[in-house]
Order: structure tokens, then C-alpha cells, then sequence
């Protein structure tokens, strides 16, 4: 789903954020960018959403290069992926359900249609029932699950997200990353930037770690994750009772 | 939200906006109306070309009658009027007040004179020059004045000050473009962020453009509409005075307001060149915003 292949990045002010940096992610995995931050977690991250491109060296998403993908086609390409920001970048003077349907209106989807998958995915992340409400009035964490929301309201098979949980308590933050794991264990590709070893530490995933623009090491899943593998186990959690 | 929400929440900005848009029109379209009046008030004029022509000292009452005749067969005279050297001394005699030293004259000193009135058809200015040149050419004529050149010089004036307006409008209206194209720039730099999140879920720069070209066409409207309404009251603020100085002058002469057409016109062109400022500034700006 997502391969690296030697990919250099410097950025016009001569910082270089990637030096060689390469990785497969396959389709169907959950897998963390981990790293202290100025490692190039994010600038990965910006090179799969088409933000940045890659100084040397080639991205491959879904098996299609990035770098064939022109300026007229990124719009596109954008819509196939679900992108979560630590900052949640929401329309603050729109309500929720506006913020939610966004990637359907921008595609021109039916309005009717449009509604309809707004309330799914406004359930998905348990927020059924906020969707007059503004972005403001929720909590941090609310306002990090509308944006959950509106990555995977196109059905993406691919989700990415920059520090998710970076603003979030322990609490806030285990629940998130739940949420992420529930679309993986329905075939979702979900690739997380994040620092926060304690809760990632209760997954069974890969781990890709960073440091200097170069990957240091790829950590295999730790089978025996005690409490997540339980939760997983016991099936469907609803998000409303996390 | 729309568009025309949006310029609403900010009534003091698209107050200013509209304003600038409604004073750039209204001084081109107010001169266009008195223009049209002035046109109205002169059309008149046009057809009140008469030749006078004047014939030799020799030429006799008689030779008068025979020109007069032979002018009138033509088709591009109406009527052909003789003042005989005679009359046209009475005449003198009695309106001048010269009568004591008229008397002191030998022979009469007027020459006998034709009143030649053009066709409708020929009361152009080309069509009277050429009659003038035709009855200029016949013997026993001395001179043919066309008492009206200076109607000419008024067209020609008038000539003059329509391309003005056509120029001052084309001016005003580049300023249109200016001054929607420049609130547009400012509206796209205060919504980067919106619009980066647009760009960043998959919106293509034409649909991010779309709520700035619908703000374009509002303002355009709104300015438009108040060009309309600016050069309305100018309109009922002159129209007493006018009739009154015109009444003084002994004419009679009512100011004529905006025609519809002539107001439709101008909302579809202010709309089109809101449009065209949006458009001009939304392409180049939007395109200059990407996520980061």
C-alpha cells in the first residue's frame, strides 16, 4: 500500500528531513512512525498526502507512483486517502456535520448521499447527535474524532495521521487510537506519526522508528499486547462506551 | 454558508466595497444621462437646416420666381420661400429701426433671397452640404449661407463628450475589476486556512474559486444597484432646477430619468465585471494556497 524507496527530502531552507529513507507498509496493516520529533515523521506523512515531494527517490501508494501523479491530479488522489491532523484543521465556523461532509462535497457526491455517510461516520466515531454542533463547543478530543470522522467519510483504504494524540490526556489518547485500530480490523491501512510510546505500547503493530531523517529501526509486532489483544478479542466496542 | 452570508457577516467591508463600485459607475452612467438628454433636448435642431441663398444684384423678382421653381422640382428640397428684395427691405425697415437712414438710400441694397428647406431625408449635414454646393453653382447666385453650422459643431461636441463617457466608463469600470479583484485577495488571505483544509480533503482550485466568483457577482450587483439609485436621486435633485432655468429661457424642457434598458445594461455589466475581479483574483490566489 505504501512504499518508500530511498527517499530523500530537503526543504528550500536547506534542512534535510529525510535522508534515504525506505519502508513498505502493506495493504490491510496498522504500523507507527515513531521518533523524536525532527526525525521526518510528518514529512513522511506530507509526501503520502502529495504536500511535499520527495527531493530523490520514489513513493509508491497503492502501487502507483507519486511522482506520475501531476498538479491537476492531486485533488484526485487526495480524495482516495483519509489524512488526520494533530491540529484537527477543522472549519471552526462551520458545524459538525459541514466538517464531516466536506471530502464528499468537494467530490461532488450526491447531497442526499452526502447525509447519509455524514451520519455513519459521525457514528462511527460515536458522535452521533453533535452534528449542529460547532467545532468549539466540543471537547479537544470530540473535536479529534469529528476529524477521525471526516478522513474516513470517503471510505479511504488508506488512513494517515500526524501525532493524533499528541494534545490528548492518556485517557483521550488510548480511546483515539482505538478508534484507529477498529478501521484497521476492517481492512483499513492505517499508518500513525506519534511520540506517545505508552499508549502504542498496548498495540500489536509494527513499528517504524526514526531519528535523523533515516529509519533506525523496524520493529516487528509484539505479540503479546496484553490489553488491546483482549479488547480485540472481545469484539465490537462500541466507540460510545470507550 | 453562502456566499452572500458571508459578505453580509462583514456589512462594514462590503459596505465599503459596494460603495466604491456604485460611485466608480454612477459618474459614468450620470453623464451618460445628460449626454442622452442633451441628444434629446438637440435632435430637434437637426431638422431645422434651412439654406439661404442669395442672388445677384442684377437677378430680377422674376429670375427669383424661375430658381425658385426649378429648386423646388428637386428632390431633396421640401419648400423653396422668395423674399423679395423689397419685402426683405419692409421687413428690415420695420424690425431694425434703421428706417429714417434706410430712406437715405438710393436704390434698395437687398439682394432677392431664397428660403430653401431641405427634405427630411436630406437634412443631414452631408446631404445639406451637397445641396448647398449644387444651389451655389447656379448662375445668378451670389452666396448660399447654411445658417446652421453651428448645429454641426454641437454634434460634433457631442461626438466628443460620448467618447468621453465611453472612456471615463471604460476607466471606471478597470477600477471595478481593481477593486473587487483587490476585497477578493484580501477574503482569500483571511480564509487560507479554509481553504487549505479544502485543498487537503481533495478540493480542486475550481471549487474552491466557486464562493469567491458568487461573492464577485454579488458585489458587482450591489454596486451596480446603487450606481442606479446614486444617479436616480442626482436625477430628482436637478429636474426642478432644470425646468425652471429651462422655463426661464422661455423653452420647455423635462429631464428624462434612466431608461430600463439602459439600467439592465448596467447591472449586467457591473455584475459581469464583479465576476471578471473575482475571477482574475480567486484563479491566482487560489492556486498560490497550498496546504503546508
Amino acid at each position: 500500500m505504501i512504499h518508500f524507496d530511498q527517499v530523500h527530502k530537503r526543504y528550500p531552507n536547506g534542512r534535510e528531513a529525510l535522508a534515504g529513507v525506505s519502508f513498505r507498509i502493506e495493504a490491510g496493516e496498522l504500523a507507527f512512525l515513531t521518533g523524536h520529533s525532527g526525525a521526518g515523521k510528518s514529512s513522511i506523512l506530507k509526501l503520502i498526502a502529495l504536500i511535499e515531494r520527495p527531493t530523490r527517490g520514489q513513493v509508491f501508494i497503492n502501487n502507483q507512483n507519486t511522482s506520475a501523479v501531476k498538479p491537476r491530479g492531486i485533488p484526485q488522489f487526495r480524495r482516495s486517502l483519509g489524512v488526520v491532523f494533530q491540529d484537527h484543521k477543522l472549519l471552526y465556523d462551520r458545524p459538525v456535520a459541514d466538517n464531516v461532509a466536506l471530502p464528499l462535497i468537494v467530490a461532488g457526491v450526491a447531497r442526499r448521499e452526502i447525509e447519509k455517510r455524514m451520519r455513519a461516520a459521525l457514528d462511527q466515531v460515536g458522535l452521533l447527535g453533535k452534528e449542529r454542533s460547532r467545532p468549539l463547543e466540543l471537547s479537544t478530543g470530540e473535536q479529534q474524532r469529528v476529524g477521525i470522522a471526516r478522513a474516513i467519510v470517503g471510505k479511504p483504504m488508506l488512513l494517515i495521521a500526524d501525532e493524533p494524540t499528541g494534545n490528548l490526556d492518556p485517557d483521550l489518547a488510548l480511546e483515539i487510537m482505538r478508534l484507529f485500530k477498529r478501521f484497521n480490523d476492517v481492512g483499513v491501512t492505517v499508518l500513525i506519526a506519534t511520540h506517545d510510546l505508552h499508549v502504542i505500547d498496548r498495540f500489536v503493530a509494527r513499528r517504524i522508528v526514526l531519528e535523523g531523517g533515516r529509519v533506525i529501526a523496524e520493529e516487528a509486532p509484539v505479540e503479546e499486547a496484553p490489553v488491546e489483544a483482549a479488547t480485540r478479542s472481545s469484539g465490537a466496542a462500541r466507540p460510545a462506551q470507550l | 454558508m453562502g456566499s452572500l452570508g458571508r459578505i453580509v457577516q462583514h456589512p462594514i467591508a462590503t459596505g465599503m466595497t459596494v460603495a466604491v463600485i456604485a460611485v466608480a459607475l454612477a459618474l459614468p452612467l450620470f453623464l451618460n444621462v445628460l449626454l442622452q438628454n442633451t441628444r434629446a433636448a438637440t435632435a430637434g435642431w437637426n431638422q431645422a437646416f434651412e439654406l439661404s441663398v442669395y442672388l445677384a444684384k442684377k437677378a430680377s423678382s422674376e429670375r427669383a420666381e424661375s430658381l425658385a421653381t426649378q429648386l423646388r422640382s428637386r428632390p431633396d428640397v421640401a419648400q423653396v420661400r422668395v423674399i423679395s428684395a423689397d419685402q426683405a427691405l419692409a421687413e428690415f425697415r420695420s424690425s431694425s429701426g434703421f428706417g429714417k437712414a434706410l430712406d437715405a438710400l438710393e436704390a434698395n441694397p437687398l439682394p432677392q433671397t431664397l428660403i430653401v428647406t431641405p427634405t427630411v431625408a436630406a437634412s443631414t449635414p452631408e446631404g445639406t452640404q451637397a445641396l448647398k454646393a449644387r444651389i451655389a453653382a447656379l448662375a445668378d447666385v451670389d452666396t448660399v449661407e447654411l445658417d446652421t453650422e453651428w448645429v454641426q459643431r454641437l454634434n460634433a461636441l457631442l461626438d466628443l463628450v460620448r467618447r468621453v463617457v465611453w472612456l471615463t466608463g471604460g476607466l471606471l469600470g478597470l477600477s471595478v475589476v481593481l477593486v473587487v479583484g483587490n476585497t477578493i485577495r484580501l477574503d482569500i488571505l483571511n480564509r487560507r486556512a479554509e481553504i487549505e483544509v479544502m485543498k487537503l480533503v481533495g478540493a480542486t482550485d475550481t471549487f474552491a474559486r466557486r464562493p469567491f466568483l458568487y461573492s464577485g457577482v454579488w458585489y458587482g450587483l450591489g454596486g451596480g444597484l446603487g450606481a442606479i439609485l446614486v444617479v436616480a436621486v442626482a436625477i430628482g435633485v436637478l429636474a426642478k432646477p432644470i425646468e425652471h432655468l429651462t422655463a426661464l429661457y422661455g423653452g420647455q424642457f423635462q429631464l428624462r430619468g434612466l431608461r430600463f434598458g439602459t439600467a439592465a445594461l448596467i447591472l449586467v455589466g457591473s455584475v459581469a465585471l464583479g465576476w471578471l475581479g473575482s475571477w482574475i483574483a480567486a484563479t491566482r490566489h487560489i492556486r498560490d494556497v497550498e496546504p503546508t
